[in-house]
């Protein structure tokens, strides 16, 4: 549920539905997201600039020239957007995703913290169906969850400077896809060939907030011969 | 013909942008754009093209360019040292806010900003370059943008349209609004500061520090404690959102921002202010002042009136 609606700044306004972080929250995120496009490409609401969801918040931000914020407000509260229905059996989204140790730096480690072995680690993280809470920080990278209780993990102590693109790390009950090289603090359990973002296409980034997404598992041979389309 | 600037000389941080790339932050991809919008849109005007034209954006150190092919009218925006150094070697000060002509041979070399950190360069017609999701801007970390998302190199060429016109040459008086306080608003987490702190934010001083760059402008003075939690939960950002992390000293976060981040964020600086804010250079002294919404709103219509 939309808890509050506040000003961030004189072009910014953010829908705050609570400090819960689970998938039932975002999606009433993700609603108002859907809706907010949906209305800025029918031109129902103009000056929008950007709409940003992430775990728990939608933030707007508009062209003060164009639109002020409480007539956004005005726009949100007198609207029915909670009852969009979200495509729940969507197609779920395929990632190739490479296990060879060459790859998943932190499995080792992994492995001693949850006693399971490798193989076990592998099919827990291969048997989750990931939701895209988000997409940011730099272009592309999706925030996924939930991982399986058994692989939650904190962050590393000391991040690492570099971590190579198509990279998967998880901290906590999250899972993500490096798709820059970037310093970063998650641990590594593998790497995918596929490409996510490319700014070049038509449809920029592969996954959107709200998506779903299966990993399967490739050998070092597809990893290397694998092309993106 | 193909006219075009050989550039000689790629100057600190030399990229072309325009008003924004916009509809993508739910993707990761940040509006970027160029730092100051008045004096951005001031050099287009100077020049006779739509304000939203890309243009070059330089950082203190400007390029040193070359024209090859036809005589084009230009423009620097800005408070900006700069030379034309004519074909025959002859060399004439440059004006700021003054459109000029330069013809084949001749080189536009760029010093400094004085006293400010950034100026534009632009040209009658447009530069020829790539619009990318409906913007020239560029974004150098994740190379998006034309020139291959990247600044300016060395050995570069910069092709523009057919620019000549005959046109009497455009003069904009113009200044930077000399003073060092920026209006804020509260911000989301204002409240994860103590009273004292949240004094202190409003009254002291704060130093702008030399990690200052396109993406944020850190900043040094009273270190503001946090007495809730130093970690919020990611959230997508807005420009101009000052953020307090582990350490105490604010982050302005400008136009090349993270698009989500999880840091809490203390105040907001208002439109109006944001181009005093990027021009502000390292070692700078400014003071924030605390405004609400309307402040902010009227402040806008002054603003927009000096476009």
């Amino acid at each position: 549920m939309l808890k509050k609606i506040t000003n961030i700044g004189d072009c910014g306004i953010t829908c705050d539905f609570g400090d819960e972080v689970n998938k039932n929250t975002n999606k009433e995120v993700i609603k108002l997201f859907k809706f907010i496009q949906e209305s800025v490409n029918t031109r129902k609401l103009k000056g929008i600039l950007n709409f940003t969801p992430s775990y728990n918040k939608l933030i707007i931000n508009f062209e003060l020239g164009q639109i002020k914020s409480q007539e956004i407000i005005e726009f949100i509260k007198s609207s029915d957007y909670s009852k969009i229905n979200l495509p729940e059996n969507k197609k779920i989204v395929e990632i190739p995703i490479c296990y060879d140790e060459e790859f998943a730096l932190d499995i080792q480690r992994l492995e001693t913290k949850t006693k399971l072995n490798f193989r076990e680690i592998v099919s827990k993280h291969l048997e989750t169906n990931f939701f895209v809470y988000m997409i940011g920080f730099v272009p592309g990278q999706p925030f996924l969850g939930d991982l399986n209780k058994i692989l939650y993990h904190d962050r590393l102590d000391t991040p690492r400077v570099k971590i190579n693109k198509g990279s998967v790390g998880i901290v906590e009950k999250f899972c993500t896809i490096y798709t820059f090289e970037s310093p970063g603090g998650w641990n590594i359990i593998g790497r995918t060939p596929f490409e996510l973002f490319n700014i070049n296409k038509k449809d920029t980034s592969i996954l959107s907030p709200g998506d779903t997404i299966k990993f399967k598992s490739i050998s070092k041979k597809e990893f290397g011969s694998f092309k993106n389309e | 013909m193909n006219n075009y600037f050989k550039v000689l000389r790629a100057g600190i941080n030399s990229t072309f942008q325009d008003l924004g790339r916009f509809g993508l932050q739910h993707l990761g991809i940040v509006a970027s754009g160029c730092m100051d919008q008045l004096t951005f849109c001031i050099s287009n005007k100077l020049v006779g093209n739509k304000i939203s034209e890309g243009a070059l954006e330089f950082a203190y150190q400007g390029p040193l360019i070359e024209l090859m092919g036809e005589t084009a009218l230009m423009a620097i925006s800005g408070k900006v040292n700069f030379n034309i150094i004519k074909k025959n070697g002859e060399t004439i000060k440059g004006k700021p806010n003054e459109s000029f002509l330069i013809s084949n041979g001749d080189k536009i070399d760029i010093l400094s900003t004085i006293n400010s950190a950034y100026g534009y360069l632009s040209i009658f017609g447009g530069f020829k370059i790539e619009e990318i999701k409906g913007s020239v801007s560029t974004l150098v970390k994740a190379k998006i943008g034309p020139n291959n998302g990247d600044k300016l190199k060395v050995g570069d060429k910069i092709f523009f349209n057919k620019s000549y016109k005959t046109d009497k040459l455009k003069k904009i008086q113009f200044d930077f609004d000399k003073d060092n306080i920026i209006r804020v608003m509260k911000g989301l987490q204002i409240h994860y500061f103590s009273k004292k702190s949240q004094e202190d934010f409003f009254s002291k001083e704060y130093k702008v520090t030399k990690l200052t760059d396109r993406m944020g402008m850190r900043l040094e003075g009273q270190k503001l404690e946090n007495t809730v939690n130093k970690n919020i939960k990611s959230e997508g950002i807005t420009k101009g959102s000052i953020q307090i992390p582990g350490d105490g000293q604010p982050i302005i976060l400008l136009t090349d921002h993270p698009t989500i981040g999880g840091y809490p964020k203390i105040a907001n600086v208002i439109t109006a202010d944001y181009d005093k804010l990027v021009q502000k250079t390292p070692g700078t002294i400014i003071k924030f002042k605390l405004v609400d919404l309307s402040v902010a709103e009227n402040a806008f219509q002054d603003y927009v009136r000096k476009f």
